[in-house]
């Protein structure tokens, strides 16, 4: 059949490339002042070392896991206030069990450790279906549950892991300059998140947070993409808190406190909305490396730390702030 | 578009005595509906006949109380959206229900719609050359809707379900739409058309199922220029009204009073086209449309809570831009919504909800004088007879005093013209004559009021006039003495007005 004179409204005429840029606008720009906050780190500082840039990796790699963890929930419109707690289970609880272990018995039980942390991470995803009360309370609720069962594993910091077992994470690839640590964050995002989000539950994560009721008539099961969402969220908290195993090489059941906040103002920076569906995991990436480099640029210019923390929220609202007003100049259009 | 051919043909879908409660609301007591192979079927009822409930069990989303749902014979229990794809019935919504923030190809995925039929249909429906990369939110929504139909096509249903679908639809493309159709039944396929727009129904329809009161109503053949028929079976024996409430001696003052609000040509969105109207002083200006005819943008303009894309807003002669509710507040233009839960502090207490704009003046500052706000609200609750026994909490009273403590608060701090939109709806009848008196007796101490009912029926208790809104577009005007319901059903429907028939040549 032919469309005789149907003037059907066809595609945008704006190109798909500059489609895509604009829909991937956030995420260059993420990386593009990555990248500009390293030349500015090279400038003030000519003798950044391999050493400097290993110590970097090594302590974004379980901020920037537990922004990985956050952004699984946010992604389907939910939010987990009890990350941080879960790092600290997972911490002491790989403090605990590894403290005699050897290498590849350390293996298994980091495994142990992340199906442990993954059925934490569903415990509050079916807490939130059944209870029907909001994420955000819940997850504040079960912070404190998390907090305690970390004390009652390790009532003080102690325990520790097999030397090999840390070098996953501290030692170097290859040359001096590929630290081990971003290496892993790399492998753990490829091999667990990159298939789910290209398999059915992971667009149906997106899209509960997107728009449930357009969800739910698309035929997708919302609260099995929610229970996936929280499940995930427990499993990058677990490898969060064995990262912080592997940088300390102890556990500390105090450890995870501050990553619940640094974690959603990583994914916030990162581009992704907190009311759901949109955002990707690249732009938490580098922006997990974004505010640990600023804080190290800060510590090596001499600042205060307090000033150091002051400047890094005011970078943080000026970057947020830039993409709603870009993100406000594009809706006008 | 023979019928003979259709009669000939097997049933292929089957409701009989479908039922639903919602708590102690009937929302469909009693529904039957027969569909043939190859039947292009229309279901057509008045604001709440049950519709959108049908609808709702159809596709999954809604459980019945009571009833059975027979695909081919079998009868079927259709659980969820997935079980009634299964089933082979396919659904497009009022809204699109692509996801915004997934690509096409994404979203095609998601309910494992191969893309080179979706593609196929596109083609057939003449849009072409969609990248699928490109995201939903990106996309015109008259775009959208072609998508949501090829995807549904995609899906290679027995029976498609087309619920208000071409509501959003510009004209060519309804055209486009209704001759693919007409194609695609010749496969044997069936069509279910829900529809408030009697020409569309009658332009490519064999059969319709009237709605009323939650039944089947009966089932008719629509021929064109006899749609009275239809709105016959819609409206049923002519019901008795709530009770005279006001005697109409009380006339308005006709043209002796300046207009207090009036709008001029206002645009809004897709739903609101052209809507001119005033409101004088002493005056009750109804509004009667059926759902989703602009009335919802058309007040949302009037009250601040919207901007309007085109057109002006005057009052008391001067033309005025809100920015917000709390610029028309301050010109004395307020709102009383259907939906209680929007107006009121459910969780504190009556006198609290209704100081609420006297202590929210933006021009006031410092203390809260609590003895005069109190004189002024026990005043307004006086005069409102609101029962105040479980005043403590808003959320605690009835619908109708909760309503009630709305139109109290204005009382309490003064206004000029008053919107109410639906504000009866789900109100006991007892209620309703109150607030209609009420309404009357507002309006008899100066007040211009512009009401907005659901329920035609009522429009002349409480109206001195009435404007009927279709498709975005005044497309009548009456004194409330002439506007019975039959009258105002047939102008809601379009009936009335020379485009419809027009746009039924255009078709065929």
């Amino acid at each position: 059949m032919t469309s005789s004179g149907a003037t059907v409204a066809g595609p945008p005429p704006v190109s798909l490339t500059r489609h895509l840029i604009a829909r991937n606008g956030w995420t260059i720009s993420v990386y593009v002042l990555l990248g500009l906050l390293f030349f500015f780190t090279f400038a003030v500082n000519p003798r950044f070392s391999a050493y400097d840039l290993r110590s970097l990796a090594l302590g974004a790699l379980p901020a920037a896991l537990a922004a990985v963890a956050e952004a699984a929930v946010v992604f389907a419109a939910g939010i987990d206030l009890s990350v941080g707690a879960l790092i600290s289970v997972s911490n002491v609880l790989a403090a605990s069990l590894m403290v005699n272990a050897d290498f590849s018995h350390s293996l298994g039980l980091a495994a142990f450790v992340l199906a442990a942390l993954t059925v934490a991470g569903l415990i509050n995803g079916l807490i939130i279906i059944v209870s029907r009360v909001p994420d955000i309370v819940v997850t504040l609720a079960m912070s404190f549950v998390w907090s305690g069962v970390a004390l009652m594993i390790l009532s003080q910091p102690g325990g520790g892991a097999p030397p090999e077992f840390l070098a996953l994470a501290t030692g170097t690839f290859m040359t001096p300059w590929v630290p081990n640590a971003l290496i892993l964050l790399v492998v753990m995002v490829a091999i667990v998140w990159l298939p789910i989000r290209s398999r059915p539950i992971g667009l149906s994560i997106f899209a509960t947070g997107s728009d449930p009721q357009a969800a739910m008539r698309s035929g997708v099961n919302v609260v099995r993409a929610r229970l996936s969402a929280y499940a995930l969220c427990g499993f990058f908290s677990g490898a969060a808190g064995l990262a912080l195993t592997m940088n300390t090489g102890a556990g500390d059941p105090l450890s995870g406190g501050f990553f619940t906040l640094t974690a959603i103002a990583t994914i916030v920076l990162g581009g992704v909305s907190l009311t759901g569906g949109r955002g990707g995991m690249l732009g938490p990436l580098a922006a997990a490396y974004i505010l640990a480099l600023i804080s190290s640029d800060l510590i090596f210019l001499g600042v205060s730390p307090s000033y150091g923390q002051v400047i890094q929220g005011t970078i943080m609202v000026l970057v947020v702030m830039a993409g709603g007003l870009a993100a406000l100049r594009r809706s006008a259009k | 578009m023979t019928v003979s051919g259709a009669t000939m043909s097997e049933p292929i879908l089957e409701i009989r005595g479908l039922a639903k409660n919602y708590g102690p609301v009937v929302a469909l007591r009693s529904a039957d509906v027969m569909v043939r192979a190859g039947e292009q079927h229309g279901i057509m009822g008045a604001n709440g006949a049950g519709k959108s409930t049908l609808v709702k069990i159809l596709t999954g989303v809604v459980r019945p109380d009571a009833g059975t749902i027979s695909v081919r014979g079998q009868v079927r229990a259709i659980r969820s959206p997935t079980e009634a794809r299964r089933a082979g019935l396919a659904t497009v919504y009022q809204e699109s229900s692509l996801i915004p923030d997934l690509t096409l190809e994404q979203n095609f995925r998601l309910t494992r719609t191969p893309l080179p039929a979706v593609r196929r249909w596109l083609d057939e429906l003449g849009l072409h050359g969609v990248d699928a990369r490109i995201a939903a939110r990106d996309l015109p929504l008259a775009t959208l809707r072609v998508l949501d139909l090829a995807r549904a096509l995609a899906a290679d249903p027995q029976i498609l379900i087309l619920d208000e679908m071409t509501a959003a639809l510009p004209a060519d493309l309804t055209e486009t739409v209704f001759r693919m159709l007409g194609q695609w039944r010749e496969s044997g396929r069936s069509l279910v058309f829900i529809s408030h727009r009697l020409a569309d129904i009658s332009a490519i329809c064999d059969g319709v199922t009237v709605l009323r009161d939650g039944a089947t109503a009966g089932v008719v053949e629509p021929v064109r220029g006899r749609e009275d028929q239809i709105v016959a079976l819609m409206l049923g024996t002519v019901s008795r009204p709530v009770g005279a409430a006001v005697s109409s001696t009380e006339g308005p003052h006709e043209g002796s009073q300046a207009a207090v609000l009036e709008a001029r040509g206002l645009r809004a969105g897709a739903a609101l086209r052209d809507v001119s109207l005033e409101v004088r002083r002493g005056e009750v200006l109804g509004v009667a449309a059926l759902e989703g005819q602009g009335q919802q943008e058309l007040f949302d303009c009037l009250a601040g809570v919207r901007h309007p894309d085109g057109g002006e807003i005057l009052v008391e002669g001067r033309v005025r831009s809100f920015r917000d509710p709390q610029d028309a507040i301050r010109q004395g233009v307020v709102l009383i919504p259907a939906d209680r839960a929007q107006a009121l502090l459910r969780l504190r207490s009556v006198q609290e909800n209704v100081a609420l704009p006297m202590v929210n003046r933006p021009s006031r500052w410092g203390l809260i004088n609590v003895a005069r706000e109190g004189r002024q609200v026990l005043q307004a609750i006086r005069r409102l007879e609101i029962d105040t026994r479980a005043q403590s909490e808003v959320r605690r009273m009835s619908g109708g005093n909760q309503q009630k403590v709305t139109i109290a608060r204005w009382l309490a701090s003064g206004f000029k013209t008053l919107l109410c939109f639906d504000p009866t709806r789900g109100i006991d009848i007892g209620t309703k004559r109150q607030i209609y008196g009420l309404v009357r007796e507002l309006a008899a101490s100066g007040a211009a009021v512009l009401i907005f009912t659901s329920e035609l029926s009522e429009i002349q208790l409480v109206c001195d006039r009435v404007i009927v809104v279709f498709d975005g577009s005044v497309v009548g005007e009456m004194s409330a003495g002439v506007a019975d319901e039959a009258t105002l059903l047939r102008t809601a429907h379009g009936l009335a007005a020379e485009r419809g028939s027009a746009f039924t040549g255009a078709v065929s």
